[in-house]
């Protein structure tokens, strides 16, 4: 009992001391009370409620009704989702490593060049990153022209037939898979040659002391002391893998058939074209999971091997 | 030694310029296809009525060269005294230069590109300076001031900077439905104004103001209001350029959302202006190209002129702790 009060007597203590430094700090809230206010409702409230509509059956015309887990029976039992999550599994496998390493490369050639050379080609390679992915999409869906494209006019120096890229079932995610490629990763490397300019010399001197060449230097040196940036690019473009809408909604509308349907477009769809609310929400609760898992598993493994 | 040093660096140059071909080329045929000669017929010649669908493709804008040669046949009838002869090239170099910008005045005439242009101007500015002080103002308490909360509210911001926004389109949807903000600006800028990118990045950077400096302003008697105005925003300067810069290349080139609000053409943004534009357009190269210049041509402009303050921008954000 004694022990009791002397608990609670604390706890009003600190309580009170609380309040008294809250009074102190009445600033410090104002200053943070919009940004607050709207964070609350524009992104605290939508994502419990996304939560709470995944398990509502609501129409834009019926009224919310508890529906359990139908909406996630739904989505697992439906070819759509199957399709859109392999199709985006597939493009984030092959794309993501692709352009991580192609970004390490073309940042450690970059990296040994003078100042003005290394401006030109930082902008170079980050420029189409500053560009819209709406314009980028609408050019190479002409690139990708069947009877006009720039692709099918190189096709033709070697004497193929034309590919008819976006239109069957058999190429199209491979056509927005190699659009994917071949866009440079600019976020990748500028960050990649900051963190490099500061790898310490030491380090090189030391290994230059020991005979090692200039690429055992690099795969020794230069790439272990990357790690921490390759696992922030490797998450960060996973998570906007995840999230390939622009291309799809632009160049080819998720088909031919579920050719090249991606999680993002499917709940496009059916939020926004079927207005099945309910089931949009379901799915979108099923892709923050998939984010969150594979961003959890990312960072365990690169982090081990670092 | 020498030798092998600069074959390697040669190497190096070829293997990074065939790299950034590859990169800019996109861009590039986006504004050679936006000027391409489309409908004039040299009746000289027998060529294409579109060049933009050239066999083998006219990897630049022919009007330049067709122009050129005009203009100096047009130069030699006149020293030649042939009057009509010289009329009849300099109407043809008429002909080309409307030709060549046919899209481009189609964009505005026939279509509302001055309009989407000035909406997508007009709502990157306003979030951009909203952003600008509501995230500096956050930032700045989180990183100098010590009061209870703080961390919870800190946690809670990075947390959500996980969760993908697409999560929260259809909670949105009704909600801007139900407050009636469908179809307006507002419906884009509140949402907009929420991001909490900025806040994390300001209180990256406003931790590397020296606390001395905070100190002496309150002890001159400065309010906080004075010395977060006179003392941290100047000092934050740069944080503030990258996170500006930022703030107005993600709303200029913000998409998904904003299909989903608006459907009246009149508040479009360029991207969506854009969008409608391929639906009705879909093989009109030249004019989709047009449109996708304009839409290109302001990002650009700014990324030339501020390119260190988007290095400073990602490493800030990066990396970093």
């Amino acid at each position: 009992m004694l022990e009791l009060s002397l608990v609670l007597k604390n706890a009003g203590k600190s309580l009170k001391k609380t309040g008294k430094q809250m009074r102190k700090n009445y600033a410090a809230y104002l200053f943070l009370l919009p940004k607050l206010i709207l964070f609350t409702l524009f992104i605290a409230i939508p994502v419990v409620w996304a939560f709470v509509l995944s398990f509502q059956e609501y129409r834009i015309t019926e009224a919310n009704l508890f529906a359990g887990l139908d909406n996630y029976k739904q989505v697992f039992e439906s070819e759509a989702f199957r399709k859109a999550l392999i199709n985006t599994t597939i493009y984030t496998v092959v794309t993501v490593p692709f352009n991580v390493i192609t970004a390490l490369i073309a940042a450690s050639f970059i990296h040994t060049l003078g100042r003005f050379a290394q401006n030109f080609f930082r902008a170079a390679f980050y420029l189409p990153t500053v560009t819209s992915m709406v314009i980028i999409a609408m050019v190479w869906r002409w690139m990708y022209n069947y009877e006009f494209g720039l692709f099918n006019h190189v096709v033709g120096w070697f004497g193929m037939e034309k590919i008819n890229w976006l239109g069957q079932t058999d190429s199209a995610l491979s056509a927005i898979i190699i659009m994917q490629m071949l866009i440079p990763f600019g976020v990748g490397i500028i960050l990649y040659m900051a963190s490099m300019s500061s790898i310490s010399d030491s380090l090189y001197e030391a290994a230059t002391i020991d005979g090692a060449n200039a690429f055992q230097k690099w795969f020794k040196i230069t790439v272990p002391m990357l790690t921490p940036s390759t696992i922030y690019l490797t998450l960060l473009s996973t998570i906007g893998s995840f999230q390939v809408f622009t291309q799809i909604i632009l160049m080819t509308g998720g088909g031919p058939g579920y050719a090249t349907e991606t999680l993002v477009h499917l709940i496009y769809k059916t939020g926004f074209r079927d207005f099945e609310f309910g089931l949009a929400a379901a799915q979108s609760v099923v892709l923050f999971f998939i984010i969150f898992v594979i961003s959890v598993l990312q960072y365990r493994v690169l982090n081990r091997k670092g | 030694m020498k030798k092998r040093f600069t074959w390697s660096k040669a190497l190096i140059y070829i293997v990074l310029s065939v790299a950034a071909v590859i990169s800019l080329l996109p861009l590039y045929w986006v504004f050679s296809t936006s000027l391409q000669l489309s409908s004039y017929q040299d009746e000289e010649l027998d060529r294409p009525t579109s060049y933009v669908n050239a066999n083998p493709p006219k990897m630049y804008p022919i009007g330049i060269t067709e122009y050129v040669e005009h203009w100096k046949k047009a130069n030699d009838a006149k020293k030649a005294g042939d009057i009509k002869e010289e009329a009849y090239h300099r109407d043809i170099m008429d002909q080309i230069i409307a030709d060549t910008f046919s899209s481009f005045k189609a964009l505005f005439q026939q279509n509302k590109m001055g309009l989407w242009f000035l909406n997508s101007l007009y709502i990157g500015i306003v979030v951009t300076i909203g952003i600008l002080l509501l995230d500096s103002m956050a930032g700045y308490v989180l990183a100098k001031k010590r009061f209870p909360g703080r961390n919870f509210i800190f946690w809670l911001i990075i947390s959500t900077m996980m969760i993908p926004s697409q999560v929260t389109l259809v909670p949105m949807f009704i909600m801007v439905r139900d407050l009636n903000l469908m179809d307006t600006h507002w419906a884009l800028i509140l949402p907009d104004l929420s991001m909490v990118f900025g806040v994390f990045l300001m209180r990256q950077f406003m931790l590397s103001i020296p606390d001395e400096l905070i100190e002496a302003a309150k002890i001159d008697g400065a309010s906080e209001w004075k010395t977060y105005w006179k003392i941290v925003i100047p000092l934050a300067k740069p944080g503030l350029a990258a996170l500006g810069i930022f703030t107005f290349m993600n709303v200029w080139n913000s998409f998904l959302w904003p299909i989903i609000v608006l459907n009246n053409s009149d508040l479009f943004t360029l991207p969506v202006g854009l969008k409608t534009l391929q639906d009705a357009n879909l093989a009109d190269f030249k004019l989709l190209m047009s449109g996708a210049a304009i839409a290109a041509i302001p990002m650009i402009i700014v990324f030339i002129l501020f390119q260190r303050h988007f290095v400073k921008g990602l490493t800030l954000g990066g990396v970093k702790e």
